[in-house]
């Protein structure tokens, strides 16, 4: 890492980046906290899960703080100037994972009233895993600065956005199969969207961080759409 | 016998030169005493002879003293100090488990080999509150480096890819050092037994229930309405059997896939020829193909194509791949293997079984590999699917760092697409 000839600079840098890192961790864990209690019918880790979401409010005004102080008080150019501006934008993604894990953990008591067949979230829980991989890498990636690595990102996305549509469908299928269906489902399917959404969110991540490191945006090259809103399920 | 005598022979004589060397300036100054006595004293020249003979005896047979004792282990713990010389790399690079060390910055300066096995990315240079990022991790970081505490212990558990539970032991090098280290123990297998057992429970309970249920409808009718009737006996019994083979099948590929998560996570490192193992899965699965009516066509030459992996689990990859094309792709009447091999972006070999049956519809490829997931239920039990194949191909390649592709189209069959990584 470059250093500056004010040594608290490098700190003050150093330091967003760690409240990033932390907030990321956090936002990982309430994403895969709240599927788990979803999966389990677990209320008190939904509860818990709600809760943590504090965090990720506060550390983000935290890091807005910082981030614009710093630009006032150093005034910094180039790979620092970016650094900077990704860090904002970086907090704002991750609060908004953040907002969505607590969403999901909030639907956890709506969804579990009932005795639900384990078939139901099985989908949802391979769709959280691929959203899952795909902020771990990213968040890998900004802490590595390994920009090659995230090529493969895309593809994740594509898969993301596919499984949306499929559990979109089978949801679908389910309430057409029986009218008691329609409430676990009907939530079930906001948590689907919330989870395509943390996968965008991861996206977004990546994209700031390439521009981070490279000094220039990422080429566009993705069809960026899920299916869904084309999917209707005709009586046969 | 004669050669140990020898041996021991000289191993006394070596012990008594040592003595005599020991002792040489003693032994010297005696001697001088004793010739100057002689010479001097005129005393009998055999006498002096005798006595300094008497002399020698003496220092050789004598016991060392304790000064010398002390000297000669002071010597071998002044070789022992070489230890301190050893490099902190080999030591680390010795250790089995993954070992990261750290400054009071945070920043990674030592990774072993393991960790970087482990954590993938992980380099020296690297802010590890960046890499791990868990609030206990974070938490037990800041305390080590601030000084607040000589050593944390704490779970750190990584979901994805693939479950691993490590309990990590955090502590500061020596005193004052300025350097930590962050040694992991991985504790994944206790956690995955017990999520096998829950697991195992609640999925053979669900899938036992379909063909339990068959059977004991069956043998409610056999003892009331048709105990008299051999035809509908012969049938009942029939598909009784069917099922009580779909339940074993059923618990095979159960306990297969809970082997295969109960195996610690290590990408295998053993090159294996890809080329060979599609081939001998090819001939397995003749007889199958020839039953169902299915030509397999192979698009590959005979040079060996070489991959990292391990043998057996790629050979139930392919092997579950084209038995899963010969069954639902029996309509198309072929089946055609290829293997590839690409450079870019990464070296990968590339093997695709591709079908011509009826193929997926979009909305069930991405889905076909979960664990009981079935495009047409109906058809799946005809051919005798558990529902796990698929689910088990996808475990295998995720420890492999391997991905699976599938492409196909209503109508004009799938394809099955493993890239492994080659390197």
């Amino acid at each position: 890492m470059n250093t500056h000839i004010v040594r608290s600079y490098d700190e003050e840098l150093k330091y967003l980046r760690n409240r990033l890192a932390a907030m990321g961790g956090h936002a990982e864990r309430m994403v895969d906290q709240s599927v788990l209690a979803l999966v389990n019918a677990d209320a008190g880790l939904a509860r818990k899960v709600i809760e943590d979401d504090v965090f990720l409010d506060e550390t983000q005004r935290e890091v807005d703080d910082k981030a614009i102080l710093l630009i006032a008080r150093r005034q910094p150019m180039a790979d620092d100037l970016r650094e900077v501006v990704g860090a904002i934008r970086i907090s704002a993604d991750l609060e908004r994972v953040g907002d969505l894990g607590k969403n999901i953990a909030k639907r956890v008591v709506a969804v579990t009233e009932g005795r639900q067949p384990l078939s139901l979230f099985r989908g949802l829980q391979a769709l959280a895993e691929l959203a899952l991989t795909q902020l771990k890498d990213v968040l890998d990636v900004y802490a590595s600065r390994s920009v090659d690595r995230l090529a493969f990102m895309r593809d994740r996305d594509d898969q993301i956005d596919a499984m949306y549509t499929s559990l979109f469908r089978e949801l679908l299928t389910y309430m057409m199969e029986d009218p008691r269906n329609i409430t676990p489902c009907t939530h079930l399917l906001f948590c689907a969207k919330n989870i395509e959404r943390i996968g965008d969110h991861a996206t977004n991540i990546a994209e700031t961080v390439y521009y981070v490191v490279k000094g220039e945006q990422m080429p566009i090259e993705r069809p960026k759409e899920d299916k869904s809103h084309g999917v209707v399920l005709s009586k046969e | 016998m004669s050669e140990s005598r020898e041996e021991h022979a000289r191993r006394l004589l070596g012990a008594v030169a040592g003595r005599l060397a020991l002792n040489r300036w003693l032994l010297a100054v005696a001697m001088t005493l004793l010739v100057a006595v002689g010479w001097f004293g005129s005393v009998d020249p055999v006498l002096v002879v005798a006595a300094s003979l008497l002399l020698i005896l003496v220092a050789a047979l004598s016991p060392r003293s304790p000064a010398q004792r002390e000297r000669a282990v002071r010597s071998a713990a002044a070789d022992g100090a070489s230890l301190e010389g050893l490099s902190a790399r080999s030591l680390a690079a010795a250790v089995v488990d993954p070992l990261v060390v750290f400054d009071a910055a945070g920043t990674a300066v030592l990774v072993n080999d393991a960790a970087r096995v482990a954590f993938g990315a992980v380099a020296p240079g690297l802010s590890i509150l960046m890499k791990f990022r868990a609030p206990e991790m974070q938490a037990a970081i800041e305390h080590i480096r601030s000084g607040a505490s000589q050593a944390e212990t704490v779970d750190y558990a990584e979901r994805v890819p693939i479950e691993r539970v490590y309990r990590v032991t955090l502590s500061a090098i020596g005193q004052g050092s300025g350097l930590f280290v962050m040694a992991f123990r991985d504790q994944s297998e206790a956690r995955r037994i017990d999520r096998m057992r829950a697991d195992f429970i609640a999925n053979a309970s669900h899938e036992m229930r379909t063909p339990l249920a068959s059977i004991s409808g069956f043998v409610e009718t056999l003892r009331g309405p048709a105990r008299n009737d051999p035809a509908a006996r012969e049938q009942f019994l029939q598909i009784m059997q069917n099922q009580t083979q779909r339940m074993a099948r059923l618990i095979d590929d159960l306990l297969s896939l809970s082997r295969l998560e109960m195996k610690p996570y290590l990408p295998p490192g053993a090159s294996v020829d890809v080329r060979l193992i599609v081939q001998n899965v090819i001939d397995s699965l003749s007889p199958l193909a020839a039953e169902s009516g299915v030509v397999i066509e192979r698009t590959f030459g005979d040079e060996p194509i070489v991959a990292r992996g391990d043998r057996d689990e790629l050979f139930q990859v392919f092997e579950n791949l084209l038995e899963n094309a010969c069954k639902y792709g029996q309509s198309g009447g072929r089946v055609v293997v290829s293997i590839e091999r690409t450079e870019v972006p990464e070296p990968e070999v590339a093997v695709t079984i591709r079908d011509f049956g009826p193929g997926i519809a979009e909305e069930h490829i991405p889905r076909v590999t979960e664990r009981f997931y079935r495009v047409d239920v109906d058809n799946s039990r005809a051919q005798k699917g558990t529902g796990l194949g698929l689910s088990i191909v996808k475990h295998i390649l995720t420890r492999h760092n391997a991905r699976l592709t599938i492409k196909s189209k209503v109508g004009e069959g799938a394809s099955f697409t493993v890239h492994l990584p080659a390197r």
